[in-house]
């Protein structure tokens, strides 16, 4: 078609209009989509449909002035499509008296049509309307769209309190419309309306300083304040994932230990029975003939027992290699103790006390032996025995510590992010939605509940 | 595939029909009202100019919709409380025909469906199934003949005001039952993405690229 042709009409241009009611310049963004028209000197809303721009109603703003921080006229792309903030509202929920105000910017592609960003405390969403009708389930505790569900979050006749540009729709300060949030994190499903108009859109949080990059705005946006909604959490991807790598590493350890108690040794190297008399001014001192410690590098536990009651005996100990001369140094105690007090029973100590040498090579070795006593205890039967390359299942706690320590600790903080998030919903605590963190809070619930039962 | 041309009865401009089963068009230069009977053309009344549209489609647009490709040979501009919306009417490549609705640039495509049993009246929220999927009522509307262009399958001139039922499904598809007629029309489609449908010979926007 050449331009000439009377079918073509000329390319749509943005309208110079003035204010029936106060003669101010106004602004028609969006062509003729426009249904309401804001005046932004007076406060008028007019019938963007009707040539003569008619008034159809008059708000007074002069105490609630709330100037938008993304200015209308703005422009900014959204993955990859251009926008013009061409309207602004702010609509007020009553929540046990108290007032919440949440901040809308009506923003328009002449091809794309229609996003819907909205502002509360500093967080952001992008906002569209579905195509799609999502499923109620569960009696309206949670919708599914595309097979992911949203769990409800809050419900609360939201107010139109304060408009500004252009509106798609007959917009009305005063006019209150019943709002549902169902989570996601990171969208929310939000379902307007109730009975003849329900309109469902999903939003996508989206980050102030991104959005400010986005829309090329100087200043700085707005430090978001809390947890929101549907704000995704910083954590809950590494809850997964840190679990995911401690029960790998678990695996790992318990394929380590499997392997430790299978191919060591505990070998019996030695073992010999002596008395020693506590009372007898010889030298107590005495050395063990050979041991040989065969294999490779491994460690040695050194057990000794001793039939005591109510007595003690202390035994300094040197395992010295023959050849090299170098001595493994360190004295143990045994003592056991029982009675009778006011509790009843009681029992202190044992008879046996275990000490293993880590990483003892192979060699020839004795062992030096000296025992110490209370003079008064008279003589003590005492055995010496050693093992060679013993598992040590002290290793594989600490290892297993080493995992549990961080994941739950990141595990903690993620459920106290959930905390956040949900401490602002119609519930107070966050759902029981089957995820690791909700089933770890139902478990702790339990816990919780049950100690209240306890107090009562 | 144009038809052979006719003249319009009123100002003698030649007029000619891209689809076959187009039954009224609008002479582009005098905006009288055109129906076709037989080989003839009659006047049957006269347009306004539309009124300035803000929808990005126009007479001649081509694009594809579930690999069918197929251009815009008409429209019909409807009005409601809460403002207008065009319904533009499309030949397919395959000789049918189609609907492209632009509501706000909320986009659907839909094509007249085989006649079901459908609802005298019904309410938000109310499901019905056809062709094994299930619907549900999500707007009534009551809106009138706000100005029409170009070839339509049904003559427009003498009705003012209409009907529509929308009802959507949980997996985009989309109806419209519209009770211009009797008995009602239903036509059977779904949303679409605007990038989808690979739009070309768009109109522009001034300060839009």
């Amino acid at each position: 078609m050449s331009p000439n042709d009377p079918a073509t009409p000329p390319p749509p241009q943005v309208k110079a209009l003035n204010c029936p009611s106060c003669g101010a310049a106004l602004t028609l963004r969006s062509f003729g989509n426009a249904v309401s028209l804001v005046c932004s000197s007076c406060h008028s809303v007019l019938d963007a449909r009707d040539p003569n721009l008619k008034v159809l109603q008059k708000f007074k703003a002069a105490e609630n002035e709330d100037p938008p921080l993304i200015p209308l006229g703005s422009r900014g792309s959204l993955r990859g499509t251009d926008y013009e903030v061409i309207g602004f509202q702010r609509r007020t929920i009553e929540v046990e008296g108290i007032h919440y105000s949440w901040h809308e910017y009506i923003l328009f592609n002449p091809a794309k049509g229609f996003r819907y960003l909205t502002e509360y405390d500093g967080h952001w969403n992008v906002f569209s309307v579905l195509r799609s009708l999502p499923e109620d389930d569960s009696g309206g505790s949670t919708v599914t769209y595309l097979g992911e569900t949203y769990r409800h979050f809050q419900t609360a006749d939201a107010t139109t309190t304060f408009v500004l540009g252009e509106f798609p729709w007959r917009v009305q300060v005063g006019e209150t419309v019943s709002v549902s949030d169902y989570v996601s994190s990171p969208r929310v499903i939000s379902k307007e309306g109730t009975g003849k108009e329900v309109t469902w859109s999903m939003g996508e949080y989206i980050t102030g300083k991104d959005l400010w990059i986005s829309f090329n705005l100087t200043d700085e946006p707005p430090v978001p304040v809390g947890v929101y909604e549907n704000q995704p959490s910083p954590l809950s991807a590494s809850v997964k994932s840190i679990w995911t790598l401690a029960g790998i590493f678990f695996i790992s350890l318990f394929l380590l230990l499997i392997f430790f108690l299978v191919t060591a040794r505990s070998e019996p190297v030695f073992e010999q029975t002596y008395s020693f008399d506590a009372a007898s001014h010889d030298e107590p001192s005495f050395v063990t003939g050979t041991i040989a410690l065969q294999g490779h590098t491994s460690d040695v536990e050194v057990t000794t027992t001793a039939s005591l009651s109510n007595s003690w005996i202390y035994v300094n100990y040197a395992l010295i290699n023959q050849d090299t001369g170098r001595a493994y140094d360190f004295g143990r105690e045994v003592s056991y103790y029982f009675g009778q007090d006011s509790d009843g029973a009681w029992t202190e100590g044992s008879n046996t006390d275990k000490v293993t040498i880590p990483s003892v090579p192979p060699g020839n070795y004795y062992l030096r032996i000296e025992p110490e006593s209370d003079r008064n205890l008279g003589v003590i039967s005492y055995t010496v025995s050693i093992k060679r390359d013993v598992p040590q299942l002290v290793f594989f706690g600490i290892g297993l510590l080493a995992l549990l320590i961080p994941a739950i600790f990141i595990t903690w903080r993620a459920m106290n992010f959930e905390h956040l998030r949900w401490s602002e919903s119609d519930y107070g605590t966050p759902p029981d939605d089957g995820s690791l963190i909700g089933t770890i809070e139902n478990v702790a619930g339990n816990f919780k509940s049950s100690d209240k039962g306890d107090d009562e | 595939m144009s038809q052979p041309g006719a003249n319009c009865p009123n100002c003698g401009a030649s007029i000619a029909f891209r689809w076959p089963g187009s039954v009224q068009t609008v002479c582009t230069f005098c905006k009288s009202v055109l129906i076709r009977t037989g080989i003839d053309l009659e006047k049957v009344g006269k347009v306004a100019d539309l009124p300035p549209s803000a929808s990005p489609v126009q007479i001649g647009t081509e694009g594809s919709f579930a690999g069918r490709s197929f251009v815009v040979i008409g429209r019909i501009v409807y009005e409601y409380d809460e403002g207008n919306w065009n319904e533009w009417h499309l030949m397919m490549n395959d000789g049918a025909d189609g609907w492209l609705s632009d509501a706000q640039m909320e986009y659907c495509v839909t094509f007249p469906a085989k006649p079901e049993k459908l609802p005298r009246e019904c309410r938000p929220g109310q499901q019905y199934t056809w062709q094994g999927q299930t619907y549900t009522v999500s707007a009534i509307t009551k809106a009138h003949y706000y100005g029409v262009e170009g070839e339509l399958p049904f003559q427009t001139w003498d009705r003012s005001d209409v009907v529509f039922i929308d009802l959507m499904s949980h997996s985009g598809k989309f109806a419209t039952i519209d009770y211009s007629e009797d008995p009602p029309l239903l036509y059977l489609g779904e949303a679409v993405e605007f990038d989808d449908l690979k739009l070309k010979n768009l109109r522009s926007f001034e300060g839009w690229s």
